[in-house]
């Protein structure tokens, strides 16, 4: 009994519940037959958000204010520069994952040289930023779709041991944060500062340099999102990481992160990643239309969130 | 300089980027020192302004509204298709809106939410009520609207004498009332307004439908000057009205906002827009040169903020 209940107190638990009644819910209605096929685009498409939504989750968790706007534009430029530099060559990935690197590295500096050096909210920094990155894209683009190397289109599209390689990076990626959140110095860091930036640095965290490589690593994630997203979807496009503004925030509040800054969650990530694929595929499953199915899609997600939270005045705010 | 108090200051620098990007817009196109033309330069201006001051408002009690685009774009919608062919039905759905609104003010503060992620749980409720409504672009502004849209006033041009409206409307509201105090008291420090006798679900609540009926009025006016609507027809507004809001010398917290920086900052954004069409620039830096219009005159802001701390004390 105290085990579940400790269970529950766990902010992420909800995620899963959620995603896990949904998945039961899709399966029932197709008695069955697509338990394998869903579980597994659920895989391939949650980890694209999972790998966004850890960056989001960093920079988020650094205080109010802190949110990436630029992730779909970052997502979109790497996709776009790294496919047209590997031009279908296999002989070629290294230098396309490099390059996909250095233009997280790049944004994410730029980014945080925009919200120190000018004061400007993060918010509006990144917004800024992201618009200047769009252009690079487009520009750089000229409306080309080049095709990924043949290597590359094979391994993300394929799976290991029954799951989705895409899914197993994914995976990776979370323990990486994980163990970076929960048992590394940084992660520390990052909470201190999103519970009290001014203590912080009065207890001698290096908090600028935490802040810098927390967007560093935001914008590298979306990057290495959209390499994987254009290789998977055979080819880069100037809209792919439109939907990822959105989504990258949903799967960390839904995930149990708090918004106000201060509390991270890894697992959560996946929960509210899987969570809200599962609810798009069942209301396709139901044969929604896309009206009723965004309807439905932000019912859930209110619904949802208004379950997980206390109410006012009810043990302490994590919301 | 006694009459340069702080708030004087804060409006200064949206004040002075508008009028810099006016001059340079003169001075690349001199035509549009006219009637004619400033009504063109500012035309589109005034839907997004109502939008901002409704972000101002969300802004001001420590919220903000990522909904904003898909509800414009929802309201627009129904401005085209029910309050068109049945005005009754249509307004009635309007000021339901707008009591939705109030709703999640409550339910904000009672469950003690994010507002960002309810806000971001209803921009996919608008969305998908927009699709509904009009799944395709269609529909037609109710002829009284395009009236009020389209009308012109001796002298100066609808879209500035609606902004000058809107400014007055919306800094009398915040700044001069009192129940506008509690609103912001609200932002700057909730615990001290409820000790002093206020309710802050009553304040939080008035806060979110105000931002909800200035949104409606935004939507409304949209289609005023477009003529039709679709569901994505104002998605962008999301975007501009925070930047609006921030380029007006607003903040994020302490309940610190301007109505009227609040319009300069929307019309400065529009007129933003024109100006890189007169200069010329490549269709694919069009973005991003918006984007670097932003950054230049949010650093204007930081040099001269530098100075407003120095009046301030």
């Amino acid at each position: 009994m105290a085990a579940i209940k400790a269970m529950l107190a766990k902010p992420w638990i909800w995620s899963f519940v959620a995603a896990a009644g949904v998945w039961m819910v899709t399966i029932l209605f197709t008695a069955g037959a697509s338990t394998l096929g869903l579980t597994q685009a659920a895989l391939t498409f949650a980890a694209f958000s999972i790998i966004v939504g850890l960056g989001q989750m960093f920079v988020i968790t650094l205080g109010p204010g802190n949110v990436d706007l630029s992730i779909p534009s970052t997502m979109t430029l790497a996709g776009t520069v790294a496919l047209k530099l590997m031009d279908t060559n296999n002989g070629l990935i290294a230098v396309g994952i490099l390059v996909t690197l250095a233009v997280g590295v790049t944004v994410g500096i730029g980014n945080y040289t925009l919200i120190k050096l000018l004061r400007i909210p993060p918010i509006i920094a990144t917004l800024s930023s992201s618009f200047i990155i769009q252009s690079t894209a487009i520009w750089y683009n000229r409306g080309i779709r080049i095709k990924p190397p043949r290597v590359l289109a094979e391994f993300t599209t394929a799976s290991t041991l029954g799951i989705p390689n895409v899914a197993w990076l994914a995976l990776a990626i979370s323990i990486v944060a994980w163990v970076l959140l929960e048992r590394g110095i940084y992660g520390r860091w990052v909470s201190a500062i999103g519970q009290n930036m001014r203590a912080a640095r009065l207890a001698g965290v290096p908090v600028d340099g935490v802040r810098v490589a927390t967007y560093v690593l935001c914008a590298v994630l979306a990057a290495l999102a959209g390499f994987l997203l254009s290789c998977f979807s055979g080819g880069a496009a100037l809209n792919m990481g439109a939907e990822y503004l959105l989504t990258s925030i949903a799967v960390v509040v839904i995930g149990g992160t708090a918004v106000a800054g201060g509390f991270a969650n890894v697992p959560g990530i996946w929960g509210a990643s899987l969570f809200l694929f599962l609810v798009v595929s069942m209301l396709n499953t139901y044969g929604a239309s896309a009206g009723v199915r965004l309807f439905l899609t932000g019912v859930i997600i209110i619904a949802v969130i208004i379950a997980a939270s206390r109410r006012l005045g009810e043990g302490s705010s994590t919301s | 300089m006694t009459w340069l108090t702080a708030e004087r200051w804060r409006l200064l620098v949206p004040a002075v980027s508008l009028t810099v990007l006016l001059i340079a817009v003169f001075w690349l196109q001199p035509r549009t020192m006219s009637y004619t033309g400033l009504n063109l330069l500012f035309n589109l201006a005034v839907p997004i302004a109502l939008a901002t001051i409704a972000q101002m408002l969300i802004m001001m009690v420590n919220g903000l509204d990522l909904s904003m685009g898909t509800f414009v774009s929802f309201v627009a919608c129904v401005t085209a298709t029910f309050l068109q062919t049945d005005p009754l039905v249509g307004a009635l759905i309007l000021f339901g809106c707008i009591a939705i609104y109030g709703a999640l003010g409550v339910v904000i503060y009672l469950r003690n939410l994010p507002a960002i992620v309810v806000t971001l749980g209803m921009s996919f409720v608008w969305g998908g009520l927009a699709v509904l409504l009009l799944p395709t672009p269609g529909g037609a502004a109710p002829e009284w609207i395009r009236w009020v849209m389209t009308s012109k006033p001796p002298f100066v041009p609808m879209a500035i004498v609606a902004s000058v409206i809107i400014a007055a409307a919306a800094h009398w509201l915040v700044m001069r009332s009192s129940f506008g105090v509690v609103l912001r008291g609200v932002g700057g420090n909730e615990r001290t307004v409820e000790r002093a006798g206020w309710s802050v679900l009553r304040a939080r609540a008035t806060a979110y439908a105000m931002a909800g009926f200035f949104a409606v009025l935004s939507g409304m006016s949209l289609v005023g000057l477009t003529t039709s609507a679709d569901a994505n027809i104002a998605l962008r507004y999301t975007l501009l009205s925070i930047a609006g809001v921030i380029l007006g010398g607003g903040e994020f917290v302490g309940g610190r906002v301007s109505p009227i920086g609040a319009v300069i900052g929307a019309l400065t954004l529009t007129l933003a827009a024109s100006f890189l069409s007169f200069l010329r620039i490549s269709p694919d830096w069009q973005i991003g040169a918006q984007g670097a219009i932003l950054i230049i005159v949010l650093a204007l802001r930081l040099v001269l903020t530098r100075r407003e701390a120095r009046v301030a004390h």
